[in-house]
């Protein structure tokens, strides 16, 4: 599947974007088409008996979004709540979800050839998620396939029979 | 025709839908021995109605059919056609393949030639078979001689038409007859035209086109007598049936010339025949017509979320402003209490917009239970109770499919054949009985039978069969409970109408998609009830906010009897863990919301928070909660749209200060007390996994 993530990315060439954030001291990309819009972090209504990452629900102009903290998901950065904490709002699907990072830093695009196969690795993030790593200049970018993630049973944001 | 006559598609389609939904009724309740003629006219109109529209429209294959259709029910009309039950399923299933015509033309698409044909061709046999027996070739034919005198020249005026569409207008009218002259002024269109059709019969082509109450008719007194005879060759050829019947004609000519005469002279006749019963009915659909509007969904449903929106922003004013000094701020806060008022009472108005009758829904049924009894042979009695109780639109709609699979079991299952019936000491027919009820915020449902009633132990083998766990003991709430399972079935033979078990698991889950539950009574050789417990509307409840810990529930009003703070010793504990409470007698499951929900900094004794009894599905229980906060209407909105369902809580909503609340599912917390150790587990093996 990897692969194919890959060969999709080739496939429309130059150009591809990626949205850029941090997660701890790494960085991630994900494609910049699934993005709705980036927000600051505000109070979230807890959800009783959902995994600790899924802060809860929040209000976003009279839609409920869940607000996903990937900090925790990945057990990554100091999972602290300030002014500057970001979320990003993905659209998926026709489903919205806002994940919380440490940091948006920029806009990246990456040709094919910047992007490289995924060695198989670790337990906390799956390869199974993982578009390939992109390198630019001497940054390494953890490229991820937001959707697959977003709609994975293990991210429990999704009935299993929807 | 120069009217861009698409725009006017919809408005057919919906009346069409709805002219056969009409006849259909009518069919149903006639009774073929002794027909009312009043009924067959209603019948008769109906046909007639679409034929007309689906003439104007350029559908020929309805309009055939109707037309021949149309043909039969005059006959009837006139006794010469003597109905009986099988006429009346012969006149059922052209109903059914009008519908079906009606959904091809809808998709733009002709409608099957094949059905089209076979029913067409039944049409004729029956029309050929019954014509004939009557010699109604006969009589058919003077009344369409007779029928000129009533034609002759008319003036019609049409109010509110503009220039350009009144040249497209007075086309059309020409295809009626010869226009002797014609005007346009101040909007309004004069036309004097000489014919044989009826004023009815244009008013039932253009009814499409304007508003019945645009149009009026005046004989006109000048009108050449001689201009009669003209008219009635004529109307044969420009009547808009007419260029098919004669097509039809030859073909029928080679059989037997009678019914191609009286074919023939139908165009003319029921014109007139229907003249005096369609007057009283224009006259009553006027008044009728003028006090209502078809107005999309889409555009209420915009106007729901708007005051949804609007009541949201007033609580939060309301929020702001109730620390105000009322001394200093009493216009403001005497303006805010009536804003509150305004509010509430627009949205129960906008509310009430969605709500249709359950009538909508009950009619479908004495069509499905005929046809399944006499599949079944069966003898079935059907009564519908509460037809008036209002729900939701969004809700009538999806409650019709598994209410249907519920009256195919019960009809299938439930009632027996009539020796069983009759062996078993109870009248040979059965009883079907739908009935819908108002419950405080619910609509309740009940389909009961007084068929076989369930069989537990066949339930309870076949469950072990399936690999259920059950056992000998379980309550017959619970036994009932398992015929939900996906993939359960109890019939001894799989039938082409129910028993694949395919259908009782998704009647289930539908129901409880729309915020409702399902319960089964049921007594050996006495029947079954199933009872279907909905909410009114999915999008606004009356709810009462409480606080526990740092959080904010929201409790369906309509579940909570009553609220109390307890004393110590009305708590007692059964089994070391759970706790009862003693009240006036009785002892309720005491359910701890803080532990359910794992709720931190929340009040844990009992006695220094308050406690809500709550009941659902015919169960009660206590609530603990820390405070109550206060009683709001709130707009519920889906949490699933963007994540998923949560035990517990059944919607989230927006409170004033923008925040979001969860709704409490009231049914499955009354279950809780049960669950809690599962939910209790799940929850630290999760957390265990993240560490």
């Amino acid at each position: 599947m990897e692969a194919s993530a890959i060969d999709k990315v080739q496939l429309e060439g130059e150009g591809h974007e990626f949205l850029v954030f941090r997660l701890g001291a790494e960085e991630y990309g994900i494609d910049i088409l699934s993005v709705q819009e980036i927000r600051g972090y505000e109070g979230v209504t807890r959800i009783a008996n959902a995994p600790s990452f899924i802060k809860g629900v929040t209000n976003l102009r009279g839609v409920i979004v869940p607000i996903v903290d990937l900090r925790l998901k990945f057990a990554l950065g100091n999972a602290d709540y300030t002014a500057q904490t970001v979320v990003i709002v993905l659209n998926i699907g026709h489903r919205v979800v806002g994940v919380v990072v440490d940091g948006v830093s920029d806009v990246l695009a990456l040709t094919g050839e910047q992007i490289k196969p995924a060695p198989e690795f670790g337990s906390t993030l799956s390869t199974h998620y993982l578009m390939g790593l992109g390198s630019l200049d001497d940054r390494m970018l953890i490229l991820v396939d937001i959707e697959k993630l977003m709609t994975s049973e293990e991210m429990a944001l999704i009935d299993k029979a929807a | 025709m120069s009217i861009d006559i698409t725009e006017f598609y919809q408005t057919f389609f919906e009346e069409a839908e709805e002219l056969l939904s009409d006849m259909e009724q009518q069919l149903l309740q006639i009774d073929p021995s002794d027909p009312d003629s009043e009924q067959l006219n209603a019948i008769f109109r109906a046909a007639h109605s679409i034929k007309g529209g689906a003439g104007t429209f350029g559908f020929t294959v309805l309009q055939e059919t109707t037309h021949l259709f149309e043909n039969l029910l005059d006959k009837a009309r006139h006794h010469e056609l003597t109905l009986d039950p099988t006429i009346i399923d012969i006149f059922l299933e052209t109903k059914d393949m009008l519908s079906d015509q009606l959904n091809a033309y809808r998709q733009q698409t002709e409608p099957d030639s094949a059905t089209y044909e076979r029913i067409c061709n039944t049409l004729k046999a029956l029309a050929e078979e019954k014509g004939q027996g009557a010699g109604v070739a006969d009589t058919a034919a003077p009344v369409s001689a007779a029928s000129p005198a009533k034609g002759g020249a008319m003036v019609i005026r049409i109010a509110g038409v503009a220039a350009d569409n009144a040249t497209s207008l007075a086309e059309e009218l020409a295809l009626f007859g010869t226009v002797l002259d014609q005007q346009h002024a101040n909007d309004v269109l004069t036309v004097q035209l000489e014919t044989a059709t009826g004023e009815d019969d244009i008013r039932a082509v253009l009814c499409f086109v304007v508003d019945d109450d645009q149009i009026t008719f005046e004989s006109a007194a000048s009108a050449p007598s001689e201009s009669a005879a003209a008219t009635l060759t004529e109307s044969a050829v420009v009547a808009p049936a007419a260029e098919e019947v004669e097509q039809e004609a030859p073909e029928k000519d080679d059989a037997t010339p009678p019914p191609a005469v009286d074919a023939a002279a139908v165009p003319a006749e029921p014109a007139k025949a229907a003249a005096p019963a369609a007057k009283k009915a224009a006259s009553a659909a006027a008044s009728s017509e003028n006090a209502s509007l078809r107005v999309s969904i889409e555009k209420i449903d915009q106007i729901i979320n708007l005051v949804g929106e609007l009541v949201i922003t007033q609580s939060m004013l309301e929020q702001g402003t109730a620390d105000f000094d009322p001394v200093t701020h009493g216009s403001l806060l005497s303006g805010m209490n009536q804003l509150q008022r305004n509010a509430r009472d627009l949205q129960e108005a906008v509310m009430s917009i969605r709500m249709m009758p359950m009538d909508v829904v009950f009619n479908r049924f004495p069509r499905l239970v005929r046809d399944l009894a006499g599949k079944l042979g069966k003898q079935v009695e059907l009564e519908t109770v509460g037809k008036s109780t209002e729900l939701d639109k969004g809700l009538i709609e999806r409650i019709v499919d598994p209410l249907t699979h519920l009256v195919r079991n019960s009809l299938d299952h439930g009632i027996e054949t009539p020796d069983r019936r009759l062996a078993a000491g109870k009248p040979a027919a059965g009883r079907l009985t739908l009935s819908a009820s108002h419950q405080g915020g619910n609509i309740l449902i009940e389909i009961s039978d007084d068929g076989a009633g369930l069989n537990r132990d066949r339930i309870l083998n076949k469950a072990r069969e399936s690999g259920l766990a059950v056992s000998d003991a379980m309550s017959d709430d619970d036994v009932w409970q398992l015929i939900f399972a996906p993939g359960f079935s109890t019939a001894e033979q799989v039938t082409d109408l129910s028993g694949r078990g395919v259908g009782m698991d998704v009647v289930k889950r539908n129901i409880a998609q729309m915020g409702g539950h399902v319960d089964i009574l049921s007594r050996p050789g006495q029947g079954t009830t199933t009872r279907i417990v909905l909410p009114l509307t999915l999008a606004i409840l009356d709810g009462m906010s409480v606080r526990v810990g740092e959080e904010v529930y929201i409790l369906p009003l309509g579940a909570i009897k009553e609220s109390m703070q307890v004393s110590p010793e009305d708590i007692s504990t059964v089994t070391g863990s759970d706790r009862v409470l003693h009240v006036r007698g009785e002892y309720l499951p005491l359910v701890e919301l803080y532990r359910v929900f794992d709720i931190p900094d929340a009040q844990q004794d009992v006695t220094k928070g308050i406690v809500m009894i709550v009941q659902s599905e015919g169960r009660s229980f206590a609530l603990q909660v820390d405070q109550l906060i206060g009683q709001h209407q709130v707009v519920v909105k889906n949490l699933e749209t963007n994540y998923r369902r949560v035990p517990g809580i059944s919607a989230a909503t927006i409170l004033g200060d923008g925040s979001v609340a969860l709704i409490l599912d009231i049914p499955a917390l009354s279950r809780a007390p049960q669950d809690r150790e599962g939910s209790h587990a799940g929850h630290h093996r999760s957390a265990a996994a993240l560490h």
